[in-house]
């Protein structure tokens, strides 16, 4: 699974219907994502799929709940990654339905192949690209900008600045997308997703489309020679999308007038009209809202350079509106060095900027601490901690490429060494062995994967392994659900319909010759278990371990009443459950010297009990 | 009042994102535009979790460093982390214990909503108590106890259960002004 948020209760189809039913008419609170949800459905989208990554996930989810508070039928999948979602959703748009794939900006990456082919061939229903990126980054490998991959595939790109833009820009990217028949993306970053606004609902248009799928074998499986035609006509509607009316900048204060202009996109440009209006300066300096910064408007590119002697760009996360501004010396932003060209633009760094340009001053901004907060862990009594345990245990001197989900935690355990991207824990295993065995030393390779992203990225790279007689332990993580994400399905628990796929026979159909399932919360016998893998890699090949325990905030889980733990006067306050294991149930008393527990959050689970070098840490009594 | 701009802090699990958007559906109730911004991803793993909130006519979900009325701390460590974000004349509700030491510039109350919410039986439940809390330091919200018990029936309507611990805890942290 991909870094995310849980899902707010607002997102479940039930609270949603009834808001819907008691608000029709009145605005409601969105998330960014949950407008974005309501305008697809809103514009007759009929198939949507996604891959859970944040700051995106809440997209799909919001999907699901108001197809079925509006009782519409649609195709709304959560995918097993976002290549396959993206083509499900292409395939319906081949077919000339209205459909979209939502995913993060890393995921994009994964689906980057379908699409960049799929903009040759163009769309017939409307066809939307949504990839959130997350300036910071809060929550991902990278900062990557989707709006340069848009422009590697030469699609149109929509920048929206909030939750109530994100919503009008999705029936503006259905429109732009039909018009020029390809696939248009819609870009919001992690300010627009995870802002929440009051958000007037529209009714659904009801455009009752069925599929009708036109062969056209020389388009639709167009070879080299029809390619290139194919790419020339591309260019053709490049050129004309730099001249569609609905999606030109918008020029906000008209009423300013300046030898200097400001032009923004996206979350900066919110940011920058309220610190212009702030500053006393919406009404001295001309403000430009950038709404698609690729392809940008070809006469605004010429009208700005020639009416202003200085422009300042902001935008995230790259300049890509600024490098299509071609005058190097009337440009200010990121290439000129006026705006950093790393991390998220927050307000009170474009507060300087524009102070700066427009030369005012400002007073100084008030400064946060250095250093300070407390970094994320594993929940208390998450199954993920016990397995870590396990896996220092049995290999105490191994390596341990790990992957991207809430197990990336491990990290503060010592159970994390690397990660890279999704499904690389199980490459990067076989890496290490084999960067090892031809430099004539043996060492234990403890791999550690998430059952969703196992499912995503984690099956070709084991099948290698197999074939190439890798020896290392793959522990896959199976908490039967997505968790980091928020708890979306996984193909082994799919949503009611849905045909479960085992992991286990996935494993064994790859052809690994062991494969064992243990309970992680039994601590003792589950070490036994990854020492027992642990010798059959040694001797023979990949060996996997599924550590199954489902995860303790996935709200589809039966609740399940345990009785909490306490901490005797024996407790030596040697801090090996506090700074080894980690629990945050579990804190040391400055006072006292020893441990204590949090009953605010403990879970219960029991593992400590095992953990205690003095066995300290027993049963609370007379508590459930 | 028409115009406010708060900081809701603490740590993953504490739900700040419930009382945030209760706060947002309280505004918009009343008639105003509202802008949040949340915490999602990694850092909800008990790290820590910052909203922002502002009623009112604004173009960015951020609130700029000295420019908020009111921070709620639902853990006291984030008073330090997070009072950059208030204006010279801002305020602090903060839970904390007797024992904890909160050193502030602005004015601060503080309840021990941990030890109220364990002797309630609603570990769930310390997030509403310091927004009641906050409520009871009168005329510094935008809304009322009563504007944000309406707001709680709505949102948890269907949920009789939730409803009368989200309701009991609201009102311990509205009694709990000294």
């Amino acid at each position: 699974m991909r870094n995310t948020g849980l899902p707010d209760q607002d997102v479940t189809g039930e609270t949603l219907s009834w808001r819907l039913f008691l608000d029709r008419i009145d605005p409601i609170l969105m998330q960014g994502n949950e407008a974005i949800a309501r305008a697809l459905v809103e514009n007759g989208c009929v198939i949507a799929t996604s891959y859970p990554g944040t700051p995106a996930s809440e997209i799909l989810s919001g999907v699901m709940a108001w197809q079925k508070a509006e009782g519409l039928a649609m195709h709304v999948e959560w995918a097993i990654n976002e290549k396959v979602a993206l083509e499900i959703a292409y395939a319906g748009s081949q077919s000339g339905l209205r459909t979209a794939v939502a995913m993060k900006q890393v995921g994009l990456n994964v689906a980057s192949d379908p699409l960049m082919s799929a903009v040759y061939l163009g769309v017939t229903g409307g066809f939307i690209v949504i990839s959130a990126d997350d300036p910071g980054p809060h929550s991902s490998q990278t900062e990557q900008d989707s709006r340069l991959l848009a422009m590697l595939a030469k699609i149109p790109v929509l920048d929206p600045d909030s939750p109530g833009q994100a919503q009008e820009m999705v029936s503006l990217a259905y429109e732009l997308s039909e018009e020029f028949q390809v696939p248009v993306m819609l870009r919001p970053t992690t300010r627009v997703c995870h802002a929440c606004q009051d958000i007037q609902p529209a009714p659904v248009k009801k455009l009752g489309r069925t599929a009708d799928f036109r062969k056209d074998p020389s388009r639709w499986a167009a070879t080299p020679n029809f390619r290139y035609r194919l790419h020339l006509e591309l260019n053709e509607k490049l050129a004309r999308m730099a001249a569609y009316g609905p999606t030109a900048p918008r020029r906000l204060n008209p009423a300013a007038h300046a030898k200097k202009a400001i032009v923004a996109s996206g979350a900066a440009a919110g940011h920058a009209r309220e610190i212009m209006k702030n500053l006393g300066l919406w009404d001295n300096i001309p403000f430009f809202q950038v709404l698609q910064p690729y392809p940008l408007h070809g006469e605004f590119t010429t009208e700005i350079l020639r009416s202003f002697d200085e422009i300042l760009v902001l935008e995230e996360t790259t300049g890509v509106i600024e490098m299509q501004l071609r005058d190097r010396d009337k440009v200010r932003g990121k290439l000129s060095g006026a705006v950093p060209e790393a991390g998220e633009l927050l307000p009170e760094l474009i507060e300087g900027i524009i102070a700066g340009f427009a030369g005012v001053t400002v007073p100084a901004v008030p400064q946060p601490p250095t250093g300070g907060g407390r970094r994320p862990t594993l929940c208390p009594g998450c199954p993920h901690r016990a397995s870590f345990y396990a896996i220092k245990k049995a290999a105490p001197k191994g390596i341990y490429p790990s992957d991207i989900g809430c197990y990336t935690l491990g990290a503060n355990l010592g159970g994390v060494d690397t990660v890279l991207c999704m499904g690389a824990s199980v490459s990067q295993a076989a890496g290490f062995h084999h960067a090892y065995r031809v430099t004539g030393e043996e060492r234990d390779v403890v791999a550690t994967i998430g059952d969703s992203t196992f499912f995503h990225s984690g099956i070709p790279p084991l099948i290698d392994a197999v074939s190439q007689r890798s020896r290392f332990v793959l522990v896959i993580l199976d908490n039967s659900t997505t968790a980091m994400t928020g708890n979306q399905p996984t193909p082994a628990v799919p949503l009611a319909g849905g045909v479960p796929v085992e992991i286990s026979s996935v494993v064994e159909g790859c052809g690994v010759r062991f494969c064992k399932t243990g309970d992680p919360l039994d601590l003792p016998g589950f070490t036994r278990l990854v020492k027992e893998a642990v010798e059959f890699a040694r001797k023979d090949s990949v060996a996997v371990v599924i550590a199954k325990s489902p995860c303790l905030v996935d709200r589809n889980r039966p609740k399940q009443e345990r009785g909490q733990v306490e901490v005797d006067v024996t407790c030596t306050g040697c801090r090996v459950c506090t700074s080894q294991f980690e629990c945050p149930a579990l804190v040391f008393d400055e006072a006292t010297k020893k441990v204590t527990t949090d009953l605010l959050i403990c879970s219960g689970c029991g593992v400590c009990l095992d953990v205690c070098p003095s066995r300290s840490i027993k049963p609370r009594e007379g508590k459930p | 009042m028409n115009h406010q701009q708060l900081i809701i802090s603490g740590v993953g699990g504490q739900g700040i994102l419930f009382i945030t958007r209760l706060l947002a559906e309280t505004a918009i109730a009343k008639g105003f535009h509202v802008l949040t911004s949340e915490t999602h991803g990694m850092a909800q793993r008990g790290g820590i979790v910052i909203s922002h909130l502002k009623v009112g006519d604004f173009s960015s979900p951020l609130v700029r460093p000295g420019q908020a009325d009111g921070l709620l701390a639902l853990k006291p460590e984030t008073v330090p982390l997070h009072r950059h974000f208030l204006k010279p004349e801002g305020w602090i509700v903060a839970n904390a214990t007797p024992r904890a030491i909160v050193e502030a510039e602005h004015p601060l109350a503080t309840m021990d909503a941990d030890s109220i919410a364990l002797a309630m039986g609603n570990p769930q439940a310390v997030n509403l108590m310091v927004l009641g809390r906050a409520i009871a330091q009168s005329s510094r919200l935008f809304c009322t106890a009563t504007e944000v018990e309406e707001a709680i029936q709505r949102k948890l309507a269907r949920k009789k259960g939730a409803l009368d611990g989200a309701m009991a805890a609201f009102r311990a942290g509205l009694g709990a002004a000294p």
